[in-house]
């Protein structure tokens, strides 16, 4: 299967939430050190939701494309739901299957995001 | 392109592998500086010797042990003669390169490297050649020095050459050829430099002994280390040449069954040049495996060799320029100073990304920082890049399909933008 669909080529060449956000409530640096990707996730929680976010870093189309259309998805979302979210939720909305060679690729955003949170969560009840 | 000194269409029918299809397409396979293939007789020779005399080696009184030991042995004579070393002695077994490298840490810089030393490596190792004279480093005091690469040339800075060896370093390791910018460092000189300032000095030769003449003696190199794999053997088997003195000085680094001549409660004498430094059951079919390979290449002649993938690799850098992609290492116009590894990048285009869309046309390669990170990231200021590699099994038609696939990496990124 082709796992470089328009979508994904469109949303690595223009990614949507690219950037810093100063006024983060959690952030989180993950790296893929076979093939040197990285990602920070920069997220902004308020009422137990994601008001805002933003990724930053560099990597392949399948890391980066996932990332744009990962943090889109999560504008609104409830903290719990998103720590519910595995690798499915990421093949839904990316609409391939990455394969096991690209798997680490497509989750790495969803990934740092879960561990932004899980600091975010430790953080709260100090 | 010239007639080729080899008859690559008969040698790759001995390659069973390159008849497969990857992902419906007839395999191109461009990734020999990670491994390369196989052919039928070092396949057959490693199943004969399962089949028809598998038996412990050193110990056993009966026939097929004594046919084991005698096939194992013969193996290192062929490796003693394939570098020129004086004497099978000389060679001992490791698992890869990277342990042969070690075992040089382990043996020979635990008794030699002291506080406020150095050791001299470059900017071009590959991690076998870094890691373990940092641990040696970290452990001793010792201070690790890198000879800088010509940003331009692609080639060892010859003033820093100069200036690192001022300093008087114990030990000088570097790559004979890098696995990511492909060039040919001229071990010689180096060697005859680093001597002269009372340096010993180590050759990296993972990605020179598959490709192109060696001799140890000629080239005068303390310790030599290289990887069966990569040189049409199995895996698990790797080479750690020494000049017998120093290896006779060297204390044994692993110790066990068949390293010793005898023990008692207190104390252990070691056993004999090579064996001193191979403890434990050995990696029996690997050594066999390897001593067919090196009868392989042996045949086809290593000059031969060298200058087939030479010519591949100018065809090669000829259409890449042609296509526009970004080439790393030498000059297209020095290709006497190149093997057959070619690192590149599509502009806009992750590597990670040619690799997979190269895969689906059914031509490996290899995206990364190639287990040289300080070079791919200090030095040429990339991530990761991409990289294709050939050997002796590799023809023109290989390079067409991956230029071929190249122009599908292109289309596809260019498409979205339109």
């Amino acid at each position: 299967m082709d796992i470089y669909a328009e979508e994904i080529i469109s949303h690595y060449e223009h990614p949507h939430n690219k950037g810093r956000l100063d006024s983060s409530s959690a952030s989180f640096h993950e790296l893929n050190p076979l093939c040197g990707d990285e990602i920070t996730i920069y997220l902004k929680i308020e009422k137990g939701a994601v008001a805002d976010v933003k990724f930053d870093g560099e990597g392949c189309a399948i890391s980066i494309g996932s990332a744009s259309m990962l943090t889109d998805e999560l504008k609104g979302m409830k903290i719990s739901d998103i720590e519910k979210m595995g690798v499915k939720n990421v093949v839904e909305l990316l609409g391939i299957d990455p394969g096991p060679a690209r798997l680490k690729c497509a989750t790495l955003s969803l990934k740092a995001t879960q561990k932004a949170l899980q600091t975010y969560q430790k953080d709260a009840k100090k | 392109m010239s007639v080729m000194a080899l008859d690559v269409e008969k040698i790759r029918k001995d390659f069973p592998i390159l008849d497969i299809k990857m992902n419906g397409k007839p395999l191109v396979y461009l990734d020999s500086a990670a491994t390369s293939q196989k052919p039928k007789k070092v396949i057959a020779a490693i199943s004969k010797f399962y089949k028809r005399y598998n038996a412990n080696i050193h110990r056993g009184v009966y026939q097929i042990s004594v046919k084991a030991t005698e096939e194992y042995e013969k193996s290192k004579k062929k490796v003693a003669s394939f570098i020129n070393s004086e004497s099978f002695e000389e060679i001992v077994y490791t698992r890869n390169t990277t342990e042969s490298i070690n075992v040089v840490a382990l043996g020979w810089g635990e008794q030699n490297i002291r506080k406020g030393d150095h050791i001299l490596i470059s900017e071009m190792e590959h991690h076998s050649n870094i890691i373990p004279w940092q641990i040696l480093a970290k452990k001793k005091g010792a201070v690790l020095d890198y000879i800088k690469v010509d940003r331009k040339t692609a080639h060892l800075d010859e003033a820093s050459i100069e200036d690192q060896l001022a300093k008087s370093p114990k030990l000088v390791s570097i790559a004979q050829c890098s696995n990511v910018l492909g060039t040919i460092n001229d071990v010689k000189r180096i060697a005859g430099q680093a001597h002269k300032m009372g340096a010993l000095v180590l050759a990296d030769a993972a990605q020179s002994v598959p490709h192109m003449p060696v001799d140890v003696r000629d080239l005068d190199v303390d310790f030599f280390a290289f990887s069966g794999h990569k040189m049409l053997g199995p895996t698990g088997i790797g080479v750690l040449y020494a000049k017998r003195i120093l290896l006779e000085q060297m204390p044994p680094v692993f110790g066990g069954g068949d390293m010793i001549r005898s023990v008692d409660f207190l104390d252990f004498t070691p056993n004999e040049l090579p064996w001193k430094f191979e403890a434990g059951t050995s990696n029996i079919e690997g050594g066999i495996g390897l001593g067919v390979a090196i009868d392989y290449l042996k045949k086809y002649r290593m000059a031969d060799i060298r200058k087939h993938e030479t010519e591949i690799t100018k065809y090669a850098l000829e259409r890449l320029g042609n296509a526009n992609i970004n080439v790393f290492g030498p000059d297209i116009k020095d290709t006497d100073s190149r093997t057959g590894v070619i690192s590149f990048e599509v502009p806009g285009v992750h590597p990670h990304d040619v690799a997979a869309i190269l895969d689906s046309e059914g031509v490996a390669i290899r995206a990364g920082h190639h287990c040289a990170m300080p070079l791919v990231v200090n030095v040429l200021g990339k991530t990761a890049v991409s990289r294709m590699s050939f050997y002796l099994y590799n023809n023109q038609n290989d390079i067409d399909v991956a230029i071929g696939a190249l122009d599908k990496v292109r289309d596809k990124f260019r498409h979205s933008r339109g």
